[in-house]
């Protein structure tokens, strides 16, 4: 340990090996079997339960937890992955807080949801480790093409094989995954589970994965439209969007996405330099965490710098907690101004803002804080669509099953119009892109 | 996926899962939809004879025994047989059945005591396609009150008689229901097979009072601040029923007679249950009662997975358990086990230590720190700590093995089997005197 969390500027090592691994450590321990048995307990088995409709894949949550209940956690499993392949990774990243365990009528009647989450992990974790559980129809002699082997792509990619189809998915990164891989936070989905996750996965056969291999580089989507009898596209949103502040080319001034993916990547903690001061600026999902992996790396103070107020904040009421039990500090109703030092960044300036007649406004009044490093999580965006595709608010735009402008084109995930950026929508659109590219081309 | 495909009594039905007769299979709206959902079969509510129907209470039919958390554990009605006309009734089940060929559908029936009484409703019954017939010799309240229901199932020449005509004027299976309320179970399960039933079934409620209002003093359900006795039923009625299953499939006089399982199945372990013990199949009504037609999927996902573990058919499972199940004279008195505590799990609570040192054998102690432990010089494995625990698991029974000192004994257990009708304990025993 050859660094503190008090050593100035960026720097790596700042904690020991055993901190870093205690602190990154799986978020939510899974549950034994004692504790599976009676939280399944707890689900009144309701009808067409509210918890099932606010799944964005359709989970029946109720049918899930009763198999829990009565000892067959495989059986559980298989009605869980029937409707949402990527199962396991939603059991981890969903925001359960404001999907389906909102929705439990337990959280209406005790403050205390069914944890369905947990359960779910529970149940997935038992067969993933046992053989692939699917089978695939009769081959089709289809062939589809699926750009993006993200959560979206999976999906659909799966659920395309399992109907006979032949797939190839072509991934710009070296490895399979999308965000699952590169951008989830560790703490999460840990001892590599995103990759274990996409071997089980296509363990169901007819899928090849290519690598490094992006869509509109080598492979141009009108080679794909030619070759194959479907495309899907899944490739998510690669680009960032930019500060538009003044110093925003310093040193130590990064996307947050980007941080995050090394870290994911790391094979070391302790390799990562982090800054002393870290501050991040955004308000959603990647501004939490990267400020949370940030702190865990052993920064001594960091600050997430959201320009409106904390009730229009991105990140779920859970994550602000746990940014706030990690010793984050939130600071509202601040956008940042620019971003001071010598070469490298050492303090930002930050204006307070106000909702004024014409939208969102600076008050004038600035203030600066200590910054060695900056990530800007402020929003992704869709970079390096291919030409001749109609897009709406800046994304692919796709009607209700997923079909593009284009003839034989489908969309969806963070890529396409509709639904929130979660990986949980991501694989329902995927997988029911599948099935009208099924129904069209079977 | 292990088929589950049934056969009973050359009726087949997708899985061995039927709906008992009761308010789930009232009507045809329910059977649609029941079978919807994936139930193989039903057994229709009860019909009584041409007439005006019976009529039921107008105030609450149901009481309750409730578990943690509001689990019902055991419902109990003082419903009656249908209360919809024969004839409404007659034209559902035939267009239920021309729509679903493939599921059970079976037709409950109960009228007076004579036999012209039966021989008018079976050929009604018969053009309505259903593939049997099962005989209420079981409704405890209100009917029996009127010569019918278990006041024939109580009397085994009764039984033996209406089935007999049955048999006479309907040529499809004919499934005798039979009542709990009785002392011998095997008795009326003789007389419905000495009357040529193709089967029994069992168990319909057992008589009860569920509970009473400490306020009125009424017995609940209560009607105008009376209550009669109903029918229990639910998973608490579970062993009872197993029980009688048991009985009647071990029963040399009733042995291969085929028995359709009902009481308290709520899951795929209680069906498997059953099965093992000699059902063909099951009848479920509080389950479904409590929480809908959808509970029937869990039922077929953990059987199924359940024989795929075991590598076994439904065929195999069925009567698997029988020749396992004795009398208690036969039980091997040198088969020694004793309980272990796995302290990782145990939490400490201590229900281990209250039961065995208030009611039992004072065997387990408890140190200043909460440490609780066996001592196998006082445990004589009665299982209650087992039972008790609040975690699964951590309180075992292990066998000790042939030659191994039992402590409290004080002796090698010995390796053979022996049982008390050799015990010397036993004066049956004891050679007769020279
Ligand atoms: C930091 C961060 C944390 C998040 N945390 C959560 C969370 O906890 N819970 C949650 O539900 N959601 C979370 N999300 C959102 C979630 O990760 C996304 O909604 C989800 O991954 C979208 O899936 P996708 O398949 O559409 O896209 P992605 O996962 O982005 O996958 C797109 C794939 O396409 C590939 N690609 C891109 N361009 C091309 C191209 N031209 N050719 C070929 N391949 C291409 C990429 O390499 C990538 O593999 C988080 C997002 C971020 C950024
Ligand atoms: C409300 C109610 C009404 C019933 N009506 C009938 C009936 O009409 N005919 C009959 O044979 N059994 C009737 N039963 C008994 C059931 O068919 C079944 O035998 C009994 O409930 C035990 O099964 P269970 O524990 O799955 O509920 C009735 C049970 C209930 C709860
Ligand atoms: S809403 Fe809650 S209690 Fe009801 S089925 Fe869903 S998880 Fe169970
Ligand atoms: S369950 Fe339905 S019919 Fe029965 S008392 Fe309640 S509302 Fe009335
Ligand atoms: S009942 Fe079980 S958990 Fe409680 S003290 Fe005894 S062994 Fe431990």
């Amino acid at each position: 340990m050859a660094n503190t969390p008090f050593t100035p500027g960026i720097a790596d090592q700042r904690l020991s090996a055993e901190d870093l691994a205690r602190n990154f450590a799986d978020l939510h321990a899974p549950y034994d079997g004692h504790e599976a048995a009676v939280a399944a307990d707890r689900c009144y088995f309701c009808h067409d339960a509210p918890c099932v409709t606010a799944c964005p894949t359709t989970i029946d949550i109720p049918l899930f937890i009763r198999q829990i209940s009565t000892g067959t956690p495989e059986a559980a499993a298989k009605t869980i992955f029937e409707q949402n392949i990527l199962g396991g990774m939603c059991a981890r990243v969903c925001p359960t807080e404001t999907l389906c365990e909102e929705a439990c009528v337990r959280e209406a009647a005790e403050g205390k949801p069914v944890e369905i989450g947990r359960l779910q992990r529970f149940a997935t974790d038992t067969m993933m480790a046992k053989p692939h559980p699917f089978s695939r129809a009769a081959p089709t002699g289809k062939r589809v093409a699926v750009a993006g082997a993200g959560p979206a792509g999976l999906a659909c990619a799966h659920r395309l094989a399992m109907h006979g189809h032949d797939v190839v998915i072509f991934d710009a990164r070296p490895k399979p995954g999308g965000l699952n891989e590169y951008g989830i936070a560790s703490y999460k989905t840990v001892d590599g589970f995103a990759q274990a996750e996409v071997d089980w996965l296509v363990q169901i056969g007819g899928i090849a994965i290519r690598r490094d291999a992006a869509i509109g580089d080598s492979v141009g989507l009108d080679a794909l439209v030619a070759e194959f009898d479907a495309v899907f596209l899944g490739i998510g949103l690669a680009g960032v969007n930019a500060l538009r502040a003044d110093g925003e080319d310093k040193g130590g001034v990064r996307d947050a996405v980007e941080f995050i993916a090394d870290l994911r990547q790391a094979d070391d903690l302790s390799s990562l330099g982090v800054g002393r001061n870290v501050v991040v600026i955004g308000g959603g999902m990647t501004a939490v965490d990267a400020a949370v992996q940030a702190k865990l790396l052993g920064a001594e103070s960091v600050t997430i710098a959201y320009r409106r107020g904390q009730d229009r904040m991105g990140a779920s009421g859970f994550e602000q907690d746990l940014a706030a039990q990690k010793g984050v500090r939130i600071l509202c109703n601040a956008q940042p101004v620019a971003v001071h030092g010598n070469g490298a960044a050492q303090e930002i300036e930050l204006e307070y803002t106000r909702q004024g007649a014409g939208g969102l406004e600076g008050t004038g009044e600035t203030f600066r804080i200590a910054a060695d490093q900056v990530f800007k999580a402020i929003g992704q965006r869709l970079d390096g669509a291919p030409q001749g595709l109609a897009l709406e608010g800046g994304k692919i735009q796709v009607d209700a099953n997923g079909r593009t402008s284009m003839a034989k084109v489908w969309a969806g995930g963070d890529c396409a119009t509709g639904g929130d950026d979660l990986t949980v929508t991501a694989v329902a659109e995927g997988r029911d892109a599948a099935e009208d590219i099924h129904a069209t081309i079977a | 996926m292990t088929d589950l495909t049934s056969d009973f009594l050359g009726i087949k039905s997708p899985n061995p899962f039927w709906l008992a007769s009761a308010p789930p299979t009232d009507k045809e709206y329910n059977v649609r939809r029941a079978f919807e959902a994936g139930w193989g079969g039903v057994v229709w509510k009860t019909l009584g004879e041409e007439g005006p129907p019976v009529v039921n209470v107008n105030g609450p039919r149901y009481g309750v025994i409730y578990g943690a958390d509001r689990r019902v554990l055991g419902i109990n009605n003082i419903e009656l047989i249908t209360d919809r006309p024969l004839q409404t009734n007659l034209e559902e089940i035939a267009a239920v059945k021309a729509d679903y060929p493939d599921r059970a559908v079976i037709v409950s029936i109960m009228v007076p005591c004579e036999e012209a009484a039966w021989k008018a409703i079976l050929p009604r019954v018969a053009e309505t396609g259903a593939d049997g017939i099962e005989l209420n010799f079981g409704c405890p309240h209100g009917m029996s009150e009127r010569g019918m229901g278990s006041a024939v199932g109580q009397v085994p020449e009764y039984i033996e008689m209406v089935t007999r005509w049955c048999k006479e004027h309907y040529d499809k299976p004919v499934i005798v229901k039979l009542t709990p309320n009785i002392t011998d179970i095997r008795y009326p399960a003789r007389a419905a097979h000495n009357g040529g039933a193709d089967a029994v079934s069992l168990i319909n409620t057992v008589s009860s009072i569920t509970s009473v209002n400490l306020d009125n003093f009424s017995p609940e359900p209560s009607i105008d601040g009376k209550g009669s006795h109903g029918g229990y039923c639910g998973a608490a009625v579970k062993p009872i029923a197993l029980n009688m299953v048991a009985e009647i499939a071990r029963d040399p006089e009733t042995a291969g007679l085929p028995i359709s399982g009902i009481g308290g199945v709520t899951t795929w372990r209680d069906a498997a249950e059953f099965l093992a013990l000699g059902a063909g199949n099951v009848q479920v009504c509080t389950a479904a009662m409590t929480y809908g037609f959808k509970v029937v999927q869990e039922m077929i996902s953990g059987l199924s997975d359940y024989l795929d573990d075991k590598g076994m058919t439904l065929p195999e499972l069925i009567g698997r358990s029988v020749p396992n199940v004795t009398d208690w004279q036969y039980l091997n008195l040198n088969y020694v086990t004793k309980a272990r505590i796995d302290q990782e799990d145990c939490i400490k609570c201590g229900r281990c230590y209250a039961a065995c040192e208030d009611t039992s054998h004072q065997a387990i102690t408890m140190s200043a720190d909460r440490v609780f432990e066996v001592q196998d010089d006082e445990c004589v494995a009665c299982n209650l700590c087992v039972n008790v625990c609040p975690v699964e698991g951590c309180i075992t029974m292990e066998e000790l093995a042939p030659g191994a000192m039992d402590q409290r004994t004080g002796k090698p257990v010995e390796p053979d089997y022996a049982n008390w009708t050799t015990h010397p304990n036993n004066p049956a025993s004891r050679p007769a005197a020279e």
